[in-house]
């Protein structure tokens, strides 16, 4: 497996986790959909940061090439599902009523 | 200062994050528990993505722009901080939000 399939399978796993696992459904609310879109743009920055200075290098035999900003487009893929199965079990914790309240 | 190349990344996330907690008085840091419950399930995951991904040479780091300081296998300790310091991030924007628009339903809610 190479990365592109990790990522996709990764992204796969939390869709499945936040819709039928821990039944968050955070895919249908707004709170996500915007958290994410502030989140993105973070992601693209900090990707650019650490793939343009060659921080972090790719082997181009494990992605299939397309880049975002300097970074592999399976980075997106990873960041995606990293931020949806956080908050999701965020949101489970909270649920369940570990420390709800503020 | 080479060295600090990875972690200026990660402080740059915690600078770009943490203010939500007094700002926005999102509260994440006074929810430890609940914070640790969440990323400590998930976060082993992605470091056991990253050790088969460095072993397979699916990606590597410049030794020149990381500390040099290494966990099992051979993961960077930027590496372990990254899935302390993106998580924590990931829930204070959520947190940051929902004390924006406080309607929005999230889930959670008594």
């Amino acid at each position: 497996m190479i990365y592109t399939d990790i990522a996709l399978a990764s992204v796969l796993a939390a869709v499945l986790f936040d819709l039928f696992g821990i039944r968050t459904s955070l895919l249908t609310k707004s709170v996500f959909w915007t958290s994410y879109a502030i989140i993105l743009p973070f992601q693209l920055i900090t990707n650019w940061w650490l793939t343009s200075r060659n921080i972090v290098m790719y082997n181009p035999d494990a992605i299939i090439g397309r880049r975002l900003a300097g970074a592999p487009i399976e980075d997106l893929l990873f960041g995606f599902s990293l931020i949806l199965a956080i908050q999701g079990m965020w949101v489970y914790w909270g649920r369940i009523g570990i420390q709800r309240k503020k | 200062m080479l060295k600090f190349s990875y972690l200026a990344m990660l402080i740059f996330t915690v600078f770009g994050s943490f203010w939500l907690e007094l700002v926005l008085k999102t509260r994440v840091m006074k929810r430890a528990k609940r914070a640790a419950l969440s990323i400590l399930p998930i976060a082993p995951l992605y470091l056991i993505w990253d050790a088969y991904a460095i072993s397979q040479g699916h990606w590597h780091f410049d030794p020149a722009q990381i500390l040099g300081i290494f966990g099992p296998f051979k993961i960077p300790l930027e590496e372990f901080l990254f899935f302390l310091v993106v998580p924590l991030a990931a829930i204070l924007t959520l947190e940051g939000v929902r004390s924006v628009k406080k309607h929005w339903p999230v889930g959670d809610e008594e």
